[in-house]
């Protein structure tokens, strides 16, 4: 039955279908909903739940990594400032093969200060050995959040589920809460193998010397590219279960014989799906939506690649003084393919700025050019700078 | 025992037998006359084997923890240095939830706990989470090679606050964290000190009895930091206490409940000149005469604060132990 839901208290339903032990987080916007709404479950008695309210962002992560290692399943959420300030635990939590899932609602950081909508949060801890997966809609955002459990569990990993702040946290959009014995029978309960335990007691979170990190990093990489299975899995053994799918590693919609693709992670795709169908005159072109970005899915991104002459990328984010980051990847990743496609990189949507249905045309504008774009900053409103800054 | 040859023994059963429970065995890296490797074994003997530590970051992980080896035998887990009192908190809502009875326990130094993880420890004793959090106090940041730390006393020689022409050491005050602490209005907060181990086991179990958040401060001399030979680490610590620069007390919900007594304080003096990090305080410097004079004043005042001139006998496992040190070699 479809429900008209607020993304974040569509998310905060999702966390409790799948029954979490200890939830810690610390308020941050557009992240406060999401728990308020896990706060008033556990107020109703409707979630049994041990509710850890710190004192930052840093204890939030650290609070989840310890209630982890104890052996319960965790939720934590949070945001722009909050996922740079817990950083190095994200990090820490990686590197312990914690198994944990936080929703990180996708905010510009500071400065100047933004509260609203890009996603250089998310992509500044990319490296932090976290499998992230990006939701284009908030029924992605509840299905996923539930796979994600899954994913983490059996991977021990780490699972960072990325919602567009506002687009989506904010947003009310008509969207499935799957009822709780659904949940139960894809998401068993959570038995934690390095649980601390008294009776068997086990050190975690040693000092190695160089005769051992390199292969602990090894280890942590081989677990990331092996997340790809899962990934797939948990989306397609969901959609058993439901009739939902979010798309695995990356979803394309579009006709066989387009020869352009644009490629975006999060809620942008959407924008594009009705761009596409309100300039039907510009011709075939493939949507391809990256639902996860780390494990990068090199192999299934150069599939569906093959034979295209362009592929635009559209990106909320970027690495300033070298450009894109997504962009970056892809355009490495179709750089093997045999014919490779020209790859073009645009960020646009940069804190909260609207992505109007007209960027589908200027996107599509690259195709034309001599060379591909490398990188540009869309709507960037010249005017508005002092000259030298122009 | 000739019987149990090839007899294989549940580690579990092994564990329950011992005749005395050592969470922290020996064989670890820790220098000669370590303090804090001393405070962390009667600690976790003390605590018994059902609890589940959350270590901070410093000498302690370091030297107990060298891949693929590890002293303990108390279920350990090692993050950052900034986060042991949150990721003890989180294993504790953690085992609450599961309805776990192991007691939850973070160690830090004082770095980890006076400074850099000071946020994290406040937030955890307002919550009001069920952890003994331990601090081993050796006064500086020795892991990475004794800088001052906001625990070093004033005055103290350290590799950030050497003495100089225009220098007497640490310019500030040692933080005075257990009053910081207490303000909380925790159950159960003390200090302790290595050089009373029948006063750190008893209150280890003072503090586990509690149901609720509590914090000791042990104060645990480093030979390398301090500058004094590691067969003097027990002596310099007793010292610390006799003349009333680390008063030994209990405060509990806030309130001042215990203190060790002082029934003949010593000067500041006997304390300070066996440690190299005070070597500039015995110059022959108006400046240094100033510092001691200051230190002493220090000692004074904690002295007057706590009340710790007591008429009663000094605790019995301080006697003697200052003036006979081990092999019966006389050190006054």
């Amino acid at each position: 039955m479809l429900q008209a839901l607020e993304g974040s208290q569509a998310i905060a339903q999702a966390v409790a279908l799948c029954r979490p032990q200890v939830v810690a987080a610390y308020p941050i916007t557009p992240q406060t909903h999401i728990v308020e709404g896990l706060a008033r479950l556990i107020a109703d008695g409707k979630l049994q739940c041990e509710l850890v309210s710190v004192e930052s962002e840093f204890s939030a992560a650290s609070v989840a990594l310890g209630a982890v290692a104890a052996g319960s399943r965790v939720y934590t959420a949070s945001a722009s400032q909050g996922i740079l300030l817990m950083s190095e635990v994200l990090y820490n939590i990686a590197g312990l093969r914690v198994p944990l899932v936080m929703t990180c609602a996708n905010r510009a950081v500071s400065a100047p200060l933004s509260i609203w909508n890009d996603q250089q949060d998310s992509m500044a801890v990319r490296d932090a050995g976290w499998i992230q997966l990006y939701c284009a809609d908030n029924q992605e955002a509840v299905d996923t959040t539930v796979q994600a459990y899954r994913i983490a569990e059996r991977t021990e990993l780490p699972v960072m589920v990325c919602v567009d702040g506002f687009t989506l946290t904010h947003t009310l959009e008509p969207l499935e809460i799957p009822p709780q014995d659904q949940v139960d029978a894809f998401l068993p309960p959570f038995r934690f193998a390095r649980a601390l335990d008294p009776s068997y007691p086990v050190s975690s979170g040693t000092l190695v010397s160089p005769e051992y990190y390199t292969e602990a990093r090894h280890a942590h990489h081989q677990a990331l590219l092996r997340a790809k299975d899962e990934i797939v899995a948990a989306d397609s053994d969901w959609a058993v279960l439901t009739g939902r799918a979010s798309g695995g590693l990356l979803q394309v919609d579009g006709p066989d014989d387009a020869r352009v693709a644009i490629l975006t992670l999060g809620s942008v795709f959407g924008t594009l799906l009705d761009a596409r169908e309100e300039y039907p005159q510009l011709g075939p072109v493939k949507l391809i939506k990256l639902r996860a970005f780390r494990p990068f899915p090199v192999e299934a991104l150069q599939q569906v690649c093959v034979g295209l002459s362009d592929v635009i990328v559209l990106e909320r984010a970027l690495s300033p003084g070298s450009g894109g980051i997504a962009g970056a990847e892809v355009r490495a990743a179709l750089a093997e393919l045999p014919a490779a496609p020209r790859v073009h990189n645009f960020a646009a949507g940069l804190g909260g700025r609207d992505v109007p249905l007209d960027i589908y045309p200027r996107l599509l504008a690259a195709t034309q050019s001599a060379s591909p774009v490398r990188f540009a900053i869309l709507d960037v409103e010249l005017d508005k700078l002092p000259v030298e800054d122009r | 025992m000739s019987d149990l040859a090839g007899t294989l023994i549940p580690i579990v059963d092994l564990r329950r037998n011992q005749p005395r429970f050592r969470g922290l065995e020996a064989g670890h890296l820790a220098c000669l006359g370590c303090g804090q490797a001393l405070a962390a074994r009667l600690v976790t003997e003390a605590a018994g084997p059902d609890v589940v530590v959350a270590n901070a970051t410093g000498c302690l992980e370091v030297f107990t923890t060298a891949w693929p080896q590890s002293a303990w035998r108390v279920p350990w887990l090692h993050s950052l240095f900034e986060n042991a009192a949150a990721v003890a908190s989180g294993m504790e809502a953690a085992l609450k939830a599961q309805g776990k009875s192991a007691k939850v326990l973070a160690f830090g130094g004082d770095g980890g706990t006076f400074d850099i993880g000071f946020q994290a420890l406040s937030g955890m004793l307002e919550r009001g989470h069920n952890v003994l959090y331990v601090c081993f106090d050796n006064e500086a940041y020795m892991n990475t090679g004794v800088q001052r730390s906001s625990s070093t006393p004033h005055a103290a020689m350290t590799t950030t606050s050497p003495p100089g022409k225009a220098r007497m050491g640490k310019r500030h005050l040692k933080k005075d964290i257990i009053s910081i602490i207490a303000a909380h209005n925790i159950p159960y907060a003390a200090t302790a000190s290595v050089a009373y181990p029948s006063d750190i086991r008893k209150k280890v179990r003072r503090a586990l009895e509690i149901d609720g958040p509590a914090f000791i401060n042990i104060h645990s001399p480093c030979p390398l930091g301090w500058g004094h030979d590691g067969s003097l680490s027990i002596e310099v610590a007793r010292l610390a206490v006799e003349c009333g620069l680390f008063p030994v007390v209990e405060l509990e919900r806030g309130a001042l409940t215990g203190t060790m007594p002082l029934r003949a304080p010593r000067p500041v003096t006997d304390y300070l000149k066996p440690q190299q990090r005070f070597a500039h305080l015995f110059q022959n410097d108006p400046r240094a005469r100033e510092e001691l004079e200051h230190l002493q004043a220090l000692a004074d005042y904690n002295i007057e604060t706590y009340g710790l001139r007591g008429e009663r006998p000094d605790p019995l496992d301080s006697a003697g132990a200052d003036t006979v040190r081990r092999g019966g070699v006389r050190w006054a």
